[in-house]
């Protein structure tokens, strides 16, 4: 095990190397960029076994990781924002083909106007393509995820791709001490490749011709989603495998702070996660007793899980970097659909925060729990179930 | 030696079952590859009347290897199974079976990325001068004053010369080909097999749908592109280009059968006027005297 200060972005390429990954495509985005350009440099000086296809755009990226993957090897690529959407048909085309691989997003807003912060427009936008989706709070958990999603991918209940998601500079461009876990300690951890089936010459398998029958068809689409509910054991399972390896247990697909005792909950995904947890024990310090709700799955969205942790709660505030326009933020809205038919009815509201790489930070989640506990307290529900939070 | 077809293995890779139409040039092609390239090829086929020609799931009427991949992706799919497959050593020829559509308009940008980093790959143009898969529109390798869908009163623009374009990339082996010259096509093809880098194969493939003739008339119309000099058939090794045999007479302008033998047996061109005519026929003659001097050199 060796220790470094490591951003994001490099814990994503060291990830990706112990991971024995065979080839990797991706074409430069700013904030993705210095994880290929990482990736590139172990490759030049020797330290890592991985072939690079310098492709001309996302799209081909994709395509290419895609190739190499149904012919039988295990690939990575990485974007972020415009590249993601760039590619966008072929997210789609890899998940129901059925081929494990993984791709890291750094997620930026969306233009115009030209803006590199992070926002989650980009990747919420993929919540129905069939992928896993996670995000990482920070810079150790980006790189242990990486590696283990390569497990839960390539597990024969689950076998589709998935994403590590990262906030642009929040974590891709800041250092942070890391753990680098020993390579026989990965391999011990991570089995041959596997897929459900792999184009070989001399094999006539055919892969995406015109279906004759659509009601098999249908039944290989709603598997898809059969897969994302099965994968979400596989990732409890394999949370437990790598914590008895190296002491670190993120709890599979969600994970609470102090939710046990708390009267109110904050829920959420990503980087500003660490906010919450400072917010909520500053509240706690003058009698608001709160709790943090991290997301970790975005997709399976994890809704047992999420119930059980609201369940009781005096009120619960969703926080979305991103909002599906003309309806609300796709946490939040993910949250309520499961809560009704659960029967489940407590204060509940939606701030949309941070777009466009807007800062917030925890006095900001602290004044907006502060005045959500008077609310709910005063009138016993909320007057607005969606907020858009203007700054200080 | 020349190839004779007595040379040619028996195995078939187009069976029936398949959803080609009558006459169709892209089962013709298809047949000539798996005789080139037999067991060693993997398909990468994009959007395409070929997504359809190989009949339905769970069946097939093709028995290649198949990946069918996104309209625009094919070379870079194809990149990647390459690159796979030489990191296992599995001995493989990955072929990319694009129409004029995958290859010179959506999917250029991916053509020419995968050509200019010179991966591993041959990708081949079929070439049926229009988008026939949806219905016969306009593509930028139309040829001038044809009927499509989207050009009712004929085409206003020249087709696209795809192969000097994918020439100037400066890969090592470029070449066109004729479903009317299969001994041709399949020499080429053995050939870009046998080059490591990118093969880029143009065939030339009249489809009796969408030029408007017979479907018994498949062969002699691809046929007489070559002897009105309208289609050349060409290779570029290293950028050399020469003449192939069979197009060899016509360097001979004399030789030339006249442009509307060609024209006039096609429902496409039956508007065209004679000032058309000329402009074609100049088009022709023009394309020829380029070839020639670049031949020479």
């Amino acid at each position: 095990m060796v220790r470094l200060t490591l951003t994001g972005n490099h814990c994503v390429a060291y990830a990706v190397k112990l991971s024995k990954v065979k080839v990797v495509s991706a074409y430069p985005i700013t904030p993705q960029t210095t994880i290929v350009e990482k990736i590139s440099e172990l490759v030049d000086l020797g330290d890592a076994d991985i072939k690079m296809i310098r492709v001309e755009s996302e799209h081909s990226a994709l395509a290419a990781v895609y190739g190499a993957a149904t012919a039988g090897v295990r690939a990575f690529t990485a974007t972020s924002s415009h590249g993601l959407l760039y590619m966008h048909e072929m997210v789609w085309w890899v998940a129901q083909a059925r081929v494990p691989l993984v791709m890291a997003v750094v997620t930026r807003t969306i233009g115009p106007p030209w803006n590199i912060w992070t926002d989650h427009h980009d990747i919420m936008d993929q919540r129905d393509t069939g992928w896993l989706i996670m995000m990482a709070e920070n810079n150790q958990e980006v790189l242990d995820e990486t590696i283990k999603l390569f497990k839960i991918t390539e597990d024969p209940e689950v076998y589709l791709p998935g994403i590590v998601g990262l906030d642009a500079f929040i974590l891709s461009h800041t250092v942070e001490p890391v753990e680098i876990p020993e390579q026989e300690l990965v391999d011990s951890f991570l089995p041959e490749r596997r897929q459900p089936y792999v184009i070989k010459s001399g094999e006539a398998l055919i892969m995406g011709n015109v279906p004759s029958d659509l009601l098999t068809n249908s039944r290989m689409r709603w598997d898809i989603h059969l897969g994302l509910r099965r994968a979400e054991k596989v990732i409890d399972r394999v949370d437990m495998e790598w914590g008895k390896l190296t002491g670190r247990r993120y709890g599979g697909l969600t994970e609470c702070y102090k939710c046990e005792d708390a009267d109110y909950l904050f829920v959420g995904i990503g980087a500003w996660v660490g906010d919450m947890r400072l917010a909520a024990d500053r509240l706690r310090a003058v009698g608001m007793r709160f709790g943090v709700l991290k997301i970790r799955y975005v997709r399976p969205f994890p809704y047992l899980r999420v119930l059980d942790s609201v369940r009781g709660k005096k009120g619960v505030l969703v926080f979305d970097r991103s909002v599906s326009a003309g309806s609300a933020g796709p946490l939040f809205l993910d949250l309520v659909s499961h809560m009704y038919p659960h029967r489940l009815n407590i204060p509940i509201k939606n701030v949309v925060a941070g777009l466009a790489g807007y800062e917030v930070n925890y006095e900001d989640f602290f004044r907006i729990g502060e005045s959500f506990v008077k609310e709910v307290s005063e009138t016993g529900w909320v007057s607005e179930f969606l907020e858009f939070y203007p700054g200080r | 030696m020349p190839l004779t077809i007595r040379d040619l293995p028996k195995e078939k890779y187009v069976l029936p079952g398949n959803a080609a139409c009558p006459g169709c040039p892209e089962a013709m092609g298809l047949r000539y590859v798996g005789m080139a390239l037999g067991s060693k090829a993997i398909l990468v086929i994009p959007a395409g009347c070929t997504s359809i020609i190989q009949g339905l799931m769970p069946g097939s009427g093709l028995s290649f290897p198949i990946v069918n991949v996104a309209f625009s992706s094919a070379d870079a799919v194809a990149s990647g199974v390459a690159v796979a497959k030489e990191l296992i050593a599995e001995e493989s020829v990955v072929v990319v079976w694009a129409g004029d559509g995958a290859t010179a308009d959506i999917g250029f940008a991916t053509l020419s990325g995968a050509a200019e980093r010179n991966d591993n790959i041959i990708h081949i143009c079929v070439d049926n001068e229009a988008y026939m898969n949806t219905g016969i529109q306009r593509s930028s390798l139309t040829p001038l004053g044809a009927w499509t869908t989207t050009t009712w009163r004929g085409k206003t623009e020249p087709k696209k010369n795809m192969p000097l374009i994918m020439i100037s990339h400066g890969v090592p082996y470029v070449a066109t080909a004729s479903v009317a010259y299969p001994m041709d096509f399949i020499e080429k093809l053995r050939k870009a097999a046998s080059i490591k880098g990118f093969k880029y194969i143009h065939l030339h493939a009249p489809c009796p749908v969408g030029w408007r003739f017979d479907p018994s008339e498949t062969v002699e119309i691809a046929r007489l592109a070559i002897e009105t000099g309208m289609w050349v058939l060409m290779e570029a090794e290293n950028g050399k280009i020469r003449i192939s045999p069979p197009s060899k007479p016509y360097i001979d302008k004399n030789r030339r059968k006249p442009l509307k033998e060609y024209l006039e047996r096609q429902g496409r061109f039956r508007d065209v006027s004679n000032e058309l005519i000329k402009e074609l026929e100049k088009e022709v003659d023009e394309y020829w005297e380029l070839l020639i001097r670049l031949s020479s050199q």
